[in-house]
């Protein structure tokens, strides 16, 4: 059994602030994590490795300090790791991202299909949920998204059969059943992330990790990069302010506090 | 630097560091050029950072920096794709709101085109009702191509796919929309990929203007789709200008729906399409009855960090009753275990848009802010005056909730 995660390197976004004076982002001192739910689906690949003794491979699309999060992701159990990267790929939005990604999972399983692809229910820059979807597709492997937990059963020869999830959806939570190939992406919902292991990160420190480029995936040059992307970003500004109304200090009388809101309330409408 | 999507001319160039400035995705730098003139600094540009969005080449005095002209590759035959499709989902024929809400924003897309286009709404489903259809109709669809086919009882992603893809490509809609969704999410953007288009998801603002695409110099009617983006630290325009459909979910309540109008006519167009066999299997659906849409109430009473413990969410409950509204609360109250994740408000959580936003110990992240920026009215009470949330409230108490909440608790009960 083959498990594919793919992991994305992103700026720690609670902390990017906008610099007032020039309305741009001020990226500086802005740390750089893996993607918090990509964490949570490299945990499902390594239970099916604890398991079943999967193989886990892990993909990262970024520039070559991306590295990191593969290494940490070495570090905890997987088994290789890959890094599709150059400078051809740059501004490449969701489609010539999900192009890239699925040429190099079909890369690294020399043009088949891995059993499971995971991803992380979306990630924390861009917020889209649609890379995991768009791999999908390239690949021509069903999709099940926001995936809380994932149960794989075993054949009669004890390998991996099918799988059950349960799918966090609107209306409820969707048990769904299938078989494989399947991309899945995973929610925070899921089994909690383990912790590296000391052997693991010095093994990982010194791992080899390959990197792909256009030209070992044998790229169309007008799918990648910002070139292969139909989006175009045209303005970026900051968000609109709404100003404030009135501001009263009642931390010394709190029922005259409860009073002001109870006034305004009802000057509104908004008390029966 | 020949991919980058810009050009910086070295001999033009004086080092002034405006473009550096005027970058929003820090991908301009200076670097030492002794004698390039007397600063001595040149600017280069990181191409993986680059989005091509313009803005250093409008903050150069200079003129030293040019877009470079790429090839254009792009959907065949564009000009043959009209209309302004609207998804709209349904569960148990039950068409949800945000599909009222887009067909709103639909008809003003409409109108920003004056060219004719229809507004047409595509509803997929099995034994849907009629009602269903007539409300699309009423909320302004000029057609709703409708998909009944046992295959689309329950909503399975890949044979949903294959339904809208099809269509698509039979009848070549200019602008699709969908409900960002849990649904509208996961199947949508596999859409997109399937017909080789862009997709922007969660855009908080949507028109239609003539613009000139980049690429041909053409002018054209294009969407331009706005959308936060870094955790809502900024908004983003994006438009999708040599593919078609130009693709765009938004989530619920961020676009208010019009009064439905029941003399509008439109046509109900029945599909039948080979569909692909299902690939996978729903077993059940286990409904939480803990689970709670409080995107659908009026009035929000909603807890943070500054609740200190779940027991106090008691005291919320309490007063959401006397107000007659529900509580929600912010990521911290999640995270922390007092609250169900389907009571969050915020980037992560849920778009609310009701009357009143009645909230106690939240400090106003910006994630959270873009979640109740559709609010109505906001009363805050937070115990530091510089709390970002007085920012944005229409009216604010600085105190201690501890002791304001029973004091308004007693004050409500007795009027």
């Amino acid at each position: 059994m083959h498990v594919v995660v793919c992991v994305k390197q992103v700026p720690d976004t609670t902390n990017v602030r906008i610099n007032p004076k020039t309305n741009t982002l001020m990226r500086e001192g802005v740390e750089s994590i893996v993607n918090p739910f990509d964490e949570y689906a490299l945990e499902q690949a390594l239970e099916m490795k604890d398991r079943f003794g999967a193989k886990v491979s892990v993909i990262s699309m970024g520039p070559p300090q991306a590295t990191v999060v593969l290494r940490d992701a070495l570090a905890r159990g997987a088994d290789a790791a890959y890094l599709v990267s150059s400078r051809a790929f740059g501004g490449a939005d969701t489609l010539a991202t999900s192009y890239t990604i699925a040429l190099a999972i079909k890369k690294i399983c020399d043009g088949a299909a891995p059993d499971l692809v995971l991803f992380g229910k979306q990630a924390i820059d861009g917020d889209t949920a649609q890379v995991g979807p768009g791999v999908s597709e390239f690949l021509d492997v069903p999709l099940v998204t926001y995936v809380k937990s994932l149960e794989v059963s075993a054949g009669a020869d004890g390998a991996p059969a099918g799988w059950r999830v349960v799918s966090a959806m609107d209306d409820g939570e969707h048990i769904v059943e299938g078989a494989f190939p399947a991309v899945m992406t995973v929610l925070k919902e899921a089994a909690p992330p383990r912790f590296a292991p000391l052997a693991g990160a010095i093994k990982a420190a010194a791992a080899d990790i390959a990197i792909l480029d256009e030209k070992v995936l044998a790229a169309d040059a007008s799918k990648i990069g910002l070139g292969g992307s139909p989006t175009k970003v045209v303005t970026i500004f900051p968000p609109p302010v709404k100003g404030g109304g009135e501001k009263v200090d009642a931390r010394d009388d709190a029922t005259r506090g409860a009073r002001g809101i109870v006034d305004f309330l009802s000057a509104k409408g908004l008390v029966k | 630097m020949a991919d980058a999507p810009i050009y910086i001319d070295p001999k033009l160039c004086k080092g002034c560091g405006k473009c550096v400035k005027g970058c929003g995705f820090g991908a301009l730098k200076m670097i030492d050029a002794p004698g390039a003139n007397k600063i001595g600094k040149i600017a280069e540009v990181d191409p993986s950072a680059c989005r091509a969005c313009s803005a250093c080449i409008k903050a150069c005095p200079f003129k030293a920096i040019s877009e470079v002209k790429r090839e254009v590759n792009g959907t065949a035959d564009i000009a043959s794709y009209k209309d302004i499709w609207v998804f709209a989902e349904q569960t148990g024929g039950k068409v949800a709101e945000v599909a009222y809400e887009l067909l709103a924003k639909g008809l003003e897309l409409k109108a920003q085109r004056g060219d004719g286009a229809r507004l047409c709404a595509v509803l997929i489903g099995s034994a849907l009702p009629a009602e269903a259809k007539d409300s699309l109709v009423a909320a302004g669809a000029d057609v709703v191509y409708v998909v009944d086919d046992p295959a689309l009882a329950d909503y399975e992603a890949n044979v949903y796919v294959d339904a809208v893809s099809q269509l698509i490509v039979k009848h070549k809609p200019e602008v699709v929309l969908a409900g960002a969704t849990a649904v509208g999410r996961a199947f949508f953007a596999r859409v997109a990929v399937k017909v080789r288009t862009g997709l922007t998801a969660d855009c908080t603002m949507l028109k239609v203007e003539e613009t000139q695409n980049k690429d041909t110099g053409a002018m054209q009617m294009l969407l331009h789709q706005t959308r936060p983006a870094f955790g809502g630290n900024i908004m983003a325009t994006i438009m999708t200008p040599n593919h078609r459909p130009q693709m765009a979910t938004v989530r619920p309540k961020v676009f208010k729906k019009a009064p439905p109008d029941a003399s509008r006519r439109g046509e109900v167009v029945m599909e039948s399409l080979k569909l692909i066999a299902a690939k996978t299997k729903l077993v059940e659906i286990v409904k939480d009855p803990d689970s709670i849409d409080i995107a659908a109430h009026d009035i929000l009473v909603s807890g943070g960090r500054g609740l200190k413990k779940a027991e106090n969410f008691k005291m919320l409950f309490k007063l959401a009753e006397l107000l007659g509204g529900e509580v929600a609360c912010s990521r911290a109250a999640v995270d922390a275990g007092w609250c169900p994740v389907s009571r969050q408000v915020g980037q992560t959580g849920k778009t609310v848009a009701p009357r009143l936003y009645l909230c106690f110990g939240i400090s106003g992240a910006i994630q959270h802010l873009e979640g109740i920026r559709g609010a109505d009215t906001i009363v805050a009470v937070n115990s530091d005056p510089n709390a970002p949330i007085f920012g944005v409230a229409d009216y604010g108490i600085v105190g201690d909730l501890f002791e304001i909440i029973p004091a308004l608790i007693e004050q409500l009960s007795a009027s």
